[in-house]
C-alpha cells in the first residue's frame, strides 16, 4: 500500500544500520509505555472506505439535497469545473510552503497573483498570501493595530454587526495580551451597529475601529464619513468585506479604509461544513512591514529572469522567535490557488455578473416575502447576498416547518442577539432559481397561514 | 522558462465563465454606491488552464520526487482522501445546518476525536485550530486559563527548549509569557540540571518536542515532566513530531498534559504548497473543560434501530474560539479516511519504517557528512552541511545542488544548535531504492564540495530560475501586479 518494503530490503537496511530488528530502534523509549496496544477499529482497504465514507456521507443532507438559503458567513455559490482541475494537480497540492524558490515558482506566482487579484478587489495597495479564514484575519488586524501603536492605544470598538463568531476569535486572540478594552458590540445596545454609536466611542486611545461591509446583517453602507472620523481620531479602519459584493459596490480603499479582511470562501471553495476557507488580509501600503504571514514578492535570478520568492521573512517566528508578532507558518496555499483559478476564470465579467444575480434575487426574494402576511423586511436600505426578515414566531419553529419541506431556512439572530428574537438571515445566491423562491413564499405562506 | 501573470495573458472583452440570465426582474442598483472600475484580467478558460498547467510545472512535489524537508512529514498524500473529501453529501453541507441534517458530518468528527484520544494517550480533543501552529496557540493559551482558574497568577514563564521550533517562542510571546531558554545537554536531550534550576512557582510550562527536532526521543521525558510538574507547571507537547511516536509510544502516557496534532503531517493530508493544514489538540481530562468550543459529543447511544445522535457541546471554562465554524473539516475527512485504512498495527508500521528509513540514511551518510548529536534517531536526523577542509561550501549549496539531481532539499540552518544543519526526513512511504539514489547523490556532492566547490556555489543549474535576488525583493517591494496600462497610471 503506501510502505514499499519487501522483507529482504528491511533486512539489508537493517544489517546497514548494524540493528538486530526494527524493535531494537526504539530502545530509548521508556519500557513501561513502549508499543501500546491500541483500541482502534481493523483496517480498511481501500475499497472498504470508500464505500463507509460514501455511506457516512449520505446521511448528512446537503445543499444538494435542500433547496438552500442560508448564509451568514459561508455562501452557496457555483464552482466552475476548472477549479478543481487545476487543484488536483498533485504538483500544487502535494508542494511544501516554498521556502526553496528555485523549485517552486509555480506556488509562488500564483500567490503572487492571488495578492494582486486581492488587492484590486478591495482597492488596497497590498495583499498577503492569506490567512486561515476571515475570523483569523480580523483577529489578526487587532493584532497589527496593537503593535502598530506599540501597545499605547488599548482601545478596540467593534461594531455588533460584525459575524458574531469573527468577534469571538478577536476576543480570544486579544486575551493574551493585557489591559485591552473591546467594545461596541456589548448588549444593550443598537444590534445593528449605527455607525454614529461607534464613532461616539473614539477616543484618543482608540487603535481601531472594526466595521463590515456588506454587514452581517447584508447591508451596505457608505463608509467614507465613517473613515474620515475614524482618522481623525489617530485610529485605523478595519473593514471585513465580503469578496463577492466587491464586484459590485465599491471598494472598502477607495472609501478609506486602512485594513480590509475577509472571507475568501466565496470565491469558489466548496462549503465544506466550515473549511478549509480561506482569509483575505489587504491592506495600505503604510502598514505592509507590520502585516503577519505570509508574503509573496518579485524579484529576479543572476540572469535577471523574473522569479518570486517569500520576501520580508525577517518579521516571522522562524527568524524572529518570541520577538515575533504571529506564529503563523503557513497561509492557505491550496485555497488561495483555487480563489485565483475562480477569480481568472470569472474574470471582470464574470465576478460582477455574480454579484448582480446575487444582488437582483436577494431583492426578488426580499419584496416577496415582505408582501407574506406576518413577515416584514426593511427595503429602504440596500443589501447584497442577504437580509433580515422580521417573522411571526421563532425562527426555530419556522426553520423545523422549511426543513420539512425540503429547504434549509435562514440563520436564526437570536442565538448571538438577544433583541432579534424571530429575525431571520436569509441568504440568496446565484444558485437559487426563480422556482426555490417561488417555492420558499409559498411554504412561508402557507406557515402564515396555518 | 517564466509564464506571464495571469494580468499579461489579459485580452479586454475576454469571458471564461458565463453565468445565466436573472430569472428575476431586475431591482433598482444604489448608483452612490456602485463600484466603477473593477481591476479583474480578462481570459478564457483555455487560458486559464495553459496558464496554471505552465505554473504547475515550476513546481516540485510529492508527487513527482522525494521531499527529505525535515520536521515537515513530506510523507504520500493517498489519492482516495482527495475524493472521501469531495463527496458531495461532506463538500456541499453548509457549516451552520441543524444539527439533525449532519449527523454523518458529526459523527466522523467525533470518531476522528475518539481516535487521536486513542492515538496520543489524552482525554479530550477538539478538532477546531486550523493549523499546528494554531493549535499551539490553543494549547498555550489553556495553560493560561487554567493557571488563571486557579487564582495562580504569578505565572508568566513558558520554558522553551533551545532545540524548539521557532513558532514555539513566537506562541508564547503572542500570548503574553515570558520565553525562558532552556539548553540540551550533550546527548541532545533537555539539560535536567538546568530545567530544575529554572522551575520555580513562576513557571507556566514547559513546550516540549518529543522526538526533539535533532530526530532524538527526549529519554528522559518522564523525568522532565515530572520536574516540571512538581513546580506546578503544566507540559505542552510540540506534535509536529508525531509520525514516530505511531504505536510505538502515546504522549500522554508519558506525562504531558496538552498536545497539538499536525493531521497534515502525521495522518497524509496534503500541505497544499503551505496550506491548508490542521491542527487537532489534545488534552487531558482535567484540562477538557477549557477547550475551544463547540466540541462534538456523542447526545444518545444508537440501538440496532436507531443510530446514535451526535451534537456540538460548549466546554464550560473555554478559552473561546480560536476560528469560525467547525475546523478544517474538509482536512478531518481526509485524515479519518487514512487512519481507517491502517487500524492499530498499520499505524505502528508507519511509525516503524518512518524510523527505519531515517536510520538507514544516517547509516549511510554518517561517515561523510558530521553527525553532531550522534545516536539511533528517530523518524529524522540532523547532520552538518559543512566540512573544515571544504570552507567555502555552506548547507546552502549542498541544498541548492540537490536540485540538480532532482531531489528536493532537507531543511536547511534548523534546528539553530546544529552548525550547517540539514534535517533530513525520510518518511515511510519511500523505498529502498529512492533512498539509495539520494544517499549516492549525497555522497557525490560531498565529493564536488571538495573538488568543484563552484559547482555547488552556482547551483541549481537546471531549475526554472536560478537563485533569486532576495535583497531586491525585500527593498523594492513588488508585492502585485497590474493591468499594463489600465490601473495605477
Amino acid at each position: 500500500m503506501f510502505i514499499p518494503h519487501t522483507d529482504s530490503e528491511r533486512e539489508e537496511m537493517l544489517k546497514t544500520i548494524g540493528a538486530p530488528s526494527i524493535e531494537s530502534l526504539f530502545e530509548g523509549v521508556p519500557v513501561k509505555h513502549r508499543f501500546p496496544q491500541l483500541n482502534l477499529p481493523p483496517a480498511l482497504s481501500e475499497m472498504e472506505v470508500a464505500a463507509q465514507l460514501q455511506e457516512l456521507s449520505q446521511i448528512n443532507e446537503s445543499t444538494r439535497d435542500l433547496v438552500c438559503f442560508l448564509g451568514a458567513g459561508a455562501y452557496n455559490h457555483y464552482i466552475p469545473a476548472a477549479v478543481d482541475a487545476i487543484l488536483r494537480r498533485g504538483e500544487f497540492y502535494t508542494a511544501y510552503t516554498p521556502y526553496q524558490p528555485e523549485v517552486s515558482q509555480g506556488t509562488l506566482q500564483a500567490i503572487f497573483e492571488f495578492q494582486s487579484l486581492v488587492a484590486n478587489l478591495t482597492g488596497m495597495d497590498v495583499s498577503n498570501a492569506s490567512h486561515y479564514d476571515g475570523a483569523t484575519a480580523t483577529a489578526e488586524a487587532a493584532v497589527l493595530a496593537y503593535h502598530h501603536f506599540r501597545g499605547k492605544r488599548t482601545r478596540f470598538i467593534v461594531s455588533p454587526a460584525v459575524n458574531p463568531q469573527y468577534r469571538q476569535v478577536m476576543r480570544t486572540y486579544m486575551d493574551g495580551y493585557e489591559n485591552l478594552q473591546v467594545i461596541g458590540d456589548g448588549e444593550p445596545g443598537d444590534p445593528l451597529g449605527a455607525f454614529e454609536a461607534l464613532t461616539r466611542m473614539l477616543d484618543a486611545n482608540t487603535a481601531m475601529v472594526v466595521v463590515q461591509y456588506p454587514d452581517f446583517f447584508g447591508r451596505v453602507q457608505d463608509l467614507s464619513d465613517l473613515a474620515a472620523k475614524v482618522h481623525a481620531a489617530g485610529a485605523i479602519l478595519t473593514v471585513v468585506i465580503n469578496p463577492t459584493a466587491l464586484a459590485l459596490f465599491k471598494s472598502p480603499g477607495e472609501m478609506g479604509a486602512d485594513i480590509a479582511v475577509g472571507e475568501g470562501q466565496p470565491l469558489g471553495i466548496p462549503l465544506s461544513y466550515g473549511g478549509p476557507y480561506l482569509g483575505i488580509f489587504a491592506a495600505k501600503k503604510d502598514y505592509v512591514r507590520k502585516i503577519a504571514g505570509r508574503l509573496i514578492g518579485e524579484t529576479v535570478d543572476q540572469q535577471g529572469k523574473r522569479g518570486y520568492v517569500l520576501t520580508l521573512t525577517a518579521r516571522e517566528q522562524h527568524i524572529r522567535r518570541e520577538k515575533a508578532t504571529s506564529n503563523i507558518c503557513t497561509n492557505q496555499g491550496l485555497i488561495a490557488l483555487a480563489a485565483t483559478a475562480y477569480m481568472s476564470l470569472l474574470g471582470k465579467h464574470g465576478l460582477r455578473q455574480v454579484a448582480e444575480l446575487c444582488y437582483h434575487k436577494a431583492h426578488f426574494l426580499a419584496e416577496q416575502i415582505n408582501r407574506i402576511p406576518g413577515f416584514s423586511v426593511d427595503l429602504t436600505q440596500p443589501f447584497f447576498h442577504e437580509f433580515i426578515v422580521k417573522c411571526p414566531a421563532p425562527v426555530g419553529e419556522i426553520n423545523e416547518y422549511l426543513l420539512d419541506n425540503g429547504i434549509l431556512g435562514g440563520y436564526d439572530l437570536s442565538q448571538d442577539y438577544p433583541s432579534l428574537q424571530t429575525h431571520m438571515l436569509l441568504a440568496v445566491t446565484e444558485m437559487n432559481t426563480r422556482e426555490e423562491i417561488d417555492l420558499l413564499c409559498e411554504v412561508l405562506k402557507e406557515y402564515a397561514n396555518d | 522558462m517564466t509564464e506571464p501573470t495571469i494580468y499579461e495573458l489579459s485580452a479586454p472583452g475576454r469571458i471564461g465563465v458565463r453565468f445565466p440570465h436573472p430569472d428575476v426582474p431586475l431591482a433598482d442598483l444604489p448608483k452612490n454606491l456602485i463600484r466603477e472600475e473593477l481591476p479583474l484580467p480578462e481570459l478564457s478558460e483555455l487560458d486559464v488552464i495553459r496558464h496554471f498547467m505552465h505554473l504547475s510545472h515550476l513546481n516540485y512535489s510529492i508527487d513527482g520526487g522525494f521531499y527529505p524537508l525535515g520536521s515537515c512529514t513530506m510523507k504520500y498524500n493517498p489519492k482516495i482522501n482527495e475524493e472521501t473529501a469531495r463527496l458531495p453529501g461532506f463538500a456541499f453541507t453548509h457549516p451552520l445546518q441543524p444539527e439533525e441534517t449532519v449527523q454523518g458530518n458529526l459523527a466522523l468528527m467525533y470518531e476522528l476525536q475518539e481516535y487521536l484520544k486513542e492515538i496520543s494517550g489524552f482525554g479530550a480533543v477538539t478538532l477546531q485550530p486550523a493549523a499546528g501552529a494554531q493549535g499551539e496557540f490553543t494549547g498555550v493559551m489553556i495553560i493560561r486559563a487554567y493557571h488563571k482558574s486557579r487564582g495562580d497568577v504569578k505565572r508568566t514563564k513558558m520554558l522553551v527548549p533551545d532545540s524548539a521550533h521557532g513558532t514555539n517562542p513566537a506562541t508564547s510571546g503572542m500570548t503574553g509569557f515570558e520565553v525562558v531558554p532552556i539548553p540540551s545537554d550533550a546527548r541532545g536531550n533537555v539539560d535536567i540540571e538546568a530545567l530544575k534550576a529554572a522551575c520555580d512557582d513562576s513557571v507556566a510550562g514547559l513546550m516540549l518536542t518529543n522526538p526533539n527536532t535533532l530526530g532524538l526521543f527526549e529519554e528522559q521525558v518522564v523525568e522532565v515532566n515530572r520536574i516540571v510538574h512538581q513546580a506546578g507547571g503544566l507540559v505542552y507537547g510540540d506534535g509536529a513530531n508525531l509520525n514516530a511516536l505511531l504505536g510505538i509510544a502515546r504522549p500522554g502516557d508519558l506525562g504531558l498534559d496538552i498536545m497539538h496534532i499536525n493531521l497534515h503531517k502525521t495522518f497524509s493530508t496534503p500541505h497544499g504548497g503551505g496550506g491548508p493544514g490542521s491542527g487537532p489538540v489534545a488534552v487531558t481530562s482535567e484540562l477538557q473543560e477549557f477547550l475551544p468550543g463547540p466540541v462534538v459529543i456523542l447526545l444518545e447511544e444508537g440501538s440496532e434501530e436507531i443510530p446514535p445522535l451526535f451534537g456540538f457541546h460548549q466546554p464550560e471554562q473555554s478559552i473561546g474560539r480560536v476560528k469560525a465554524f467547525n475546523g478544517h473539516f474538509g482536512m478531518v475527512v481526509r485524515a479519518y479516511t487514512y487512519i481507517s485504512m491502517h487500524g492499530a498495527d498499520g499505524l505502528r508500521k508507519i511509525s516503524e519504517y518512518a524510523v527505519l528509513n531515517a536510520n538507514y540514511l544516517l547509516a549511510r551518510l554518517r561517515n561523510t557528512y558530521k553527525v553532531t548529536f550522534d545516536r539511533t534517531c528517530m523518524h529524522e536526523f540532523v547532520v552538518e552541511g559543512v566540512w573544515n577542509d571544504a570552507p567555502d561550501v555552506h548547507a546552502l549549496d549542498i541544498s541548492k545542488r540537490l536540485m540538480d539531481y532532482n531531489f528536493h532539499p532537507p531543511t536547511n540552518y534548523f534546528p539553530l544548535i546544529v552548525r550547517e544543519a540539514l534535517m533530513i526526513e525520510p518518511t515511510e512511504t519511500e523505498s529502498k531504492q529512492t533512498l539509495d539514489r539520494f544517499a549516492d547523490v549525497m555522497l557525490k556532492i560531498a565529493e564536488e564540495a571538495h573538488a568543484q566547490p563552484e559547482l555547488l556555489q552556482g547551483a541549481p543549474h537546471i531549475t526554472p530560475v536560478g537563485r533569486l535576488d532576495e535583497v531586491k525583493a525585500a527593498k523594492e517591494l513588488v508585492l502585485c501586479c497590474w493591468l499594463p496600462d489600465e490601473v495605477r497610471s
